[in-house]
This record gives structure tokens, C-alpha cells and sequence, in this order.
């Protein structure tokens, strides 16, 4: 802040000079793209492929690739930081994954043990079963 | 305070002594922190859809699975043509930064161009479903499926009007302040449509079709 004396002023005048807008680069952008191209080919190939052959072990590979992925797109796109707009869009994200961690497990979670204990049995393996219902 | 700090720094510069605030006092750049929250709390919307999905998503209702239903290979060229339209936007903001005024909508039309080829593939494979019968009412599984994907999609439906809106602007005043403003809060909303979109491809496409 203290760099910007007197940016209140004339704000209006160089606005786009002063501001915490990321100054983008393209070696910034094609290293994002070069790293999404990469960690979006391979979960496919691994899929298409039938590269594992444990769909769990899969599963949890393809999340990691897709979570990379994100931080990638978060970091080389989205240009994120600690210090954009004075951390403030840090913690907005801090807060928001807290609040989709939550949802996203807590749905899942509760809605598991709920089919458990609703329907004996009605697990992955029975889900199967109903699959091959007519 | 730290305003106070700079007037005072400011009249030992040798400029009038100021002990107030003209204005008040906003982050340098507001709207993009502003528009920052929205996302946030669009991903939050998103989410619950994601959460929706995770519940649902194996409830067949003995009708057809994500394995039956899902042609990877048209979701792949789905993904490379949302990828390639963020590459291009960051190409739109790079050209906006050096004040090229003619590139810069030139790289907007075709991330734009990229993106309706995204939606296109998209109804085709809806129609395609619909057309099978497996529509968002045949079972849990499909109307969780439709209501995730269709928002996305309805998110980047929206990301072209604006795309559309803010070539206009940009070809009748230029690069002004205010429209660069706008391009930087488009670029945020686009990329954040990517990032959106990896956890669409990972979690409702591949592992979709595992079985």
C-alpha cells in the first residue's frame, strides 16, 4: 500500500496501472496449459486404456490427477496467490473449499449409512444386481 | 490508517496537508475481489450439485449406467475444446495487456468459437441420451447427471453472451478502463467454467464408466 502514495488522488486516471490485477504472462500461461494438457490426457488414457485394472485404485488415481489439475488451473489460470488482493481472495477460497468439503463429505457420508441402514444389503455389490434388473 | 500514513508521506512531497479521506477507502481493485466471491459462491452451488451426483449417481433405477451411457471419446474432444478455449483467453488477456485492441478480439471470437463447440458436442450428446430414452426422468442417476452437466453447460451458454456483449463494447469504445475491468472478470468466470469442468470429466465422466 505504502508504494502507492498518492493512488487516491487521481485514482481514476491510472486505475489499471495500480490495481492487484495479475500481470499475466504467456510463459505463465503455456506452462498452465502444457501441465493441464498433461494431467488430462492421462486420466483418459488410464480409463480408455483400462490401464488399472482395480476400479477403486483407479477411482482414487483419477481424483488426485483431477485435484492437480484444479490447483494447476487455480495457480497458472486464475492466477491465484497469497498476496491478490491483499489475501482476501485467498481466504474467500480457503472458505469455500472448508464449506464444499463439508457439503461434498458430509452428504455422501450421511447418505451412505442411510441406504445402509434403510436397505439391508443395498451396497455397491447389490447396486449390480438392480443393474441387471429388466 | 494507511491512508492517513500516505497523506501525511504525500505533504512532505510538498502537497496540500490532508488529515481526511476524499473517497472512500476501497481496495485497488474491488470488482475483481467482488467478482472473486461470486465464483466462490457459485462453486458452492456447484458443489451441492457434485454432492447431488455422489449421492445419486448409482441409483440406476434398473435402467442404463454411466458404462452404457458415456462415449469417452466425445468427452475427451469436450475437454480439449474447453481447454483450448481458456488457452485462448489467456491469449485475449495477454493481447489486452500490450493494448491490441484488434488481436485481443480476435483471440476473444475464437475462444468464443471454442466454447460453442463445447455447448454443440454437449446437446448432441443430451439429444443423443434423450433420444435413447435415457433422459433426465428415467432414473435418479440420469436427473443428477442432467443437472450438474446442464448447469455447466448453462454457465458457459452465458459466458458467450457475455463474450458476445463485451466484443461489442470493446469494438465501440475500445480498451477503456472499465472494459478492461470486465475482460478480467470474464477470464476469471471462463477459467473458473475449466475448472469446473475438470471435476465434471473426472468425477461423473471417468469414473463414470468404472465399474
Amino acid at each position: 500500500m505504502s508504494t502507492h502514495v498518492d493512488s487516491h488522488d487521481h485514482h481514476d486516471d491510472h486505475a489499471h496501472h495500480e490495481d492487484d490485477a495479475p500481470h499475466s504472462t504467456l510463459k505463465g500461461y503455456m506452462t498452465g496449459f502444457f501441465l493441464a494438457v498433461v494431467l488430462t490426457a492421462i486420466p483418459f488414457w488410464l480409463v480408455m486404456g483400462k490401464v488399472i485394472p482395480n476400479a477403486q485404485t483407479l477411482a482414487v488415481v483419477l481424483l488426485v490427477f483431477g485435484a492437480i489439475q484444479i490447483v494447476v488451473h487455480m495457480i497458472y489460470f486464475l492466477h491465484m496467490d497469497t498476496k491478490s488482493q491483499g489475501g482476501w481472495n485467498m481466504l474467500a477460497l480457503i472458505f469455500t473449499l472448508v464449506l464444499v468439503v463439508i457439503t461434498l463429505s458430509g452428504s455422501i457420508w450421511v447418505m451412505y449409512h442411510l441406504n445402509a441402514n434403510m436397505m439391508p444389503g443395498m451396497s455397491h455389490d447389490m447396486s449390480q444386481q438392480v443393474k441387471n434388473l429388466p | 490508517m494507511s491512508d492517513m500514513h500516505a497523506s501525511s508521506t504525500a505533504s512532505a512531497a510538498g502537497q496540500k496537508l490532508q488529515f481526511w479521506m476524499k473517497e472512500d477507502h476501497h481496495p485497488a481493485n474491488g470488482t475483481l475481489l467482488g467478482f472473486w466471491i461470486y465464483l466462490m459462491s457459485d462453486c458452492l452451488i456447484f458443489a451441492c450439485l457434485f454432492a447431488t451426483y455422489g449421492v445419486l449417481g448409482r441409483s440406476y433405477a434398473g435402467g442404463p449406467s454411466g458404462a452404457d451411457l458415456f462415449e469417452l471419446p466425445l468427452v475427451a474432444i469436450n475437454t480439449t475444446m474447453l481447454l483450448l478455449s481458456s488457452i485462448t483467453y489467456g491469449f485475449a488477456v495477454l493481447e489486452m495487456q500490450k493494448n491490441q485492441k484488434g488481436t485481443m478480439m480476435a483471440w476473444l471470437i475464437i475462444t468464443g468459437l471454442f466454447g460453442a463447440a463445447f455447448l454443440g458436442i454437449e446437446l448432441y450428446e443430451f439429444a443423443h441420451l434423450i433420444h435413447e430414452g435415457a433422459g433426465p426422468q428415467r432414473s435418479a442417476f440420469l436427473s443428477s447427471f442432467f443437472t450438474l452437466v446442464g448447469t455447466h453447460g448453462l454457465h458457459v451458454t452465458f459466458g458467450i453472451i457475455w463474450l458476445v456483449t463485451l466484443l461489442f463494447q470493446v469494438g465501440k469504445h475500445g480498451l477503456t478502463p472499465a472494459n478492461k475491468r470486465r475482460i478480467m472478470c470474464l477470464s476469471m468466470f471462463w477459467h473458473f467454467l475449466d475448472v469446473v469442468w475438470i471435476g465434471v470429466f473426472t468425477f461423473v465422466y471417468l469414473m463414470g464408466v468404472l465399474q
